[in-house]
């Protein structure tokens, strides 16, 4: 099963997990699994059925908006990665 | 790529003798070294970032570097921000690293700016500079920094830290994807903690901090492959270091237009969060109705009358450990379980009675407190989205604000 691997700060969503495990053919099911295991996720990834344009998830080094987006194939060997929007510096 | 500095200034002996180790690398040699001297960096924040920024980049020979700051040093800085000690604490901190940097190498010129960066002072202060630093620890101020630099065509390294991971990249519109390409928009107000409410490991930062210093060197001298279209993040626990390829967005709202017709905008008003704490930004959502709040001597004086008032300590167990308040009708549930139980209520998932809302009465006044006081304020909001009734308050500037006005024998954190 592909892996997602998930950015500290939405770790409090997924059990402080930092690797999930997901089923699906695509980016897009691939999430909506990850959504369904830990449903307090979605709000944080999705706007309705749309992935807010702030989360950005790549799969290997590729970022997925440059490849086929939600619909981008995904292996069973494949890593998904959620790169996360942070900000501190100081 | 070709370098950014091409003009050269003349070495004296002493500095000849000082870079020596610079010299005997083909690399920098004598040519890379005047083209150092020459060059010129601006960097934004003398912080966690900015510290060993300001170390290498002055032992390095940069010319001329410059450093926008408003900030003094306190006791809570030096866990990471090692250009500043203890003889620092109460100084400003521009005034602190400069000291320190003409102590290692008293060949430089150091510029201080003792301003919050704004759009109305951005281009000016950019202006002179070679390359521009982003070491500052707020999303309005990214999106800033990121935007001044496409309109004046000048490379942004890029780092960025929380708790355990790091993030490192150059963004140069004239050469590949600038910030905006990455991240379009910013997170809603409160989705990522800042690094004063989540915590960041004192080392992180020197490791991204002396990255960022290197990608300055590589750019100046034009050797190497500058992280231009892509992205390193560090994982400090896993001590992982991953590449990413980032694209340049033909869509991108500020580097896909002519750079001379990017315009700086009002970046707390787009992010909806305050730049720094000098700000007079005030959320601009109509709608939000302020919440209710009580000073730490208010809350005192009426508990100690035996008002029947709950303490609600919205902080992470880790955080209670450090310090609680000495109140005996205080219950303790995080923030993050009152907004996921107010989640799965709200979609149906679970009733109230199933999650943690069951601990929270809904017939009496509850103060709400974390350390600072924007935590307990969001959890506010989380209950009058449950369907909480009650009278629910928010302890202005949290227990920090209660060790310092009510019992300064506490500790602060």
């Amino acid at each position: 099963m592909p892996n997602i691997k998930i950015p500290t700060p939405l770790r409090p969503y997924t059990d402080n997990q930092s690797q999930v495990s997901v089923a699906g053919g695509t980016v897009g099911d691939a999430l909506a699994d990850l959504v369904n295991q830990y449903p307090d996720l979605r709000a944080h990834l999705f706007n309705g059925d749309e992935l807010r344009n702030f989360v950005n998830v790549f799969l290997g080094d590729e970022d997925t908006r440059f490849l086929d987006g939600l619909n981008t194939d995904v292996e069973s060997d494949d890593q998904l990665r959620i790169v996360p929007t942070i900000a501190g510096g100081s | 790529m070709l370098p950014l500095v091409n003009t050269v200034a003349e070495l004296t002996n002493e500095e000849i003798k000082r870079y020596s180790r610079h010299l005997i690398m083909p690399e920098v040699g004598i040519d890379g070294q005047r083209k150092l001297k020459a060059a010129s960096v601006l960097l934004i924040g003398t912080g966690g970032l900015g510290s060993p920024l300001a170390l290498y980049l002055a032992a390095a020979g940069i010319g001329r570097i410059g450093l926008v700051d408003y900030d003094v040093v306190d006791e809570t800085n030096l866990q990471r921000q090692v250009i500043h000690g203890e003889s620092s604490v109460g100084v400003l901190k521009i005034e602190s690293a400069k000291r320190r940097m003409l102590d290692i190498n008293p060949h430089l010129q150091i510029d201080t700016y003792n301003v919050p960066l704004t759009s109305a002072n951005a281009l000016e202060l950019f202006a002179p500079y070679d390359v521009i630093v982003d070491g500052t620890d707020n999303f309005p101020t990214r999106y800033l920094v990121n935007d001044a630099c496409v309109k004046l065509g000048k490379p942004n390294v890029y780092g960025s830290i929380f708790r355990f991971e790091g993030q490192l990249s150059v963004f140069y519109a004239k050469e590949g994807p600038c910030y905006r390409c990455l991240f379009p928009t910013p997170p809603p107000p409160g989705l990522v903690p800042s690094c004063a409410e989540g915590g960041v490991l004192g080392i992180l930062p020197g490791t991204i901090g002396t990255l960022q210093a290197t990608e300055v060197i590589k750019l100046l001298l034009g050797i190497g492959e500058p992280m231009i279209g892509r992205m390193l993040l560090y994982d400090a626990l896993e001590m992982s270091f991953t590449t990413l390829k980032l694209r340049k967005d033909p869509n991108c709202p500020v580097c896909g237009v002519p750079h001379d017709a990017v315009e700086l905008i009002d970046y707390e008003q787009f992010c909806g969060m305050p730049a720094h704490d000098h700000s007079n930004y005030q959320s601009s959502n109509g709608a939000e109705i302020p919440v209710p709040e009580i000073s730490v001597t208010k809350l005192k004086s009426r508990l100690d009358a035996g008002e029947d008032i709950l303490i609600l300590d919205v902080r992470d167990p880790h955080e209670w450990e450090i310090v609680s308040l000495p109140v005996a009708n205080t219950l303790q549930i995080p923030k993050g379980d009152i907004q996921a139980a107010k989640n799965a209520l709200l979609a149906g998932r679970k009733l109230r009675d199933e999650s943690v809302l069951a601990q929270i009465p809904d017939d009496r006044e509850i103060a709400l407190l974390c350390r600072s006081g924007v935590r307990s304020a969001a959890s506010i909001r989380f209950l009058w989205e449950a369907g909480y009734k009650n009278r629910l308050v928010n302890i202005t500037g949290g227990i920090l604000a209660w060790a310092e006005e009510v019992d300064p024998s506490m500790p602060q954190y």
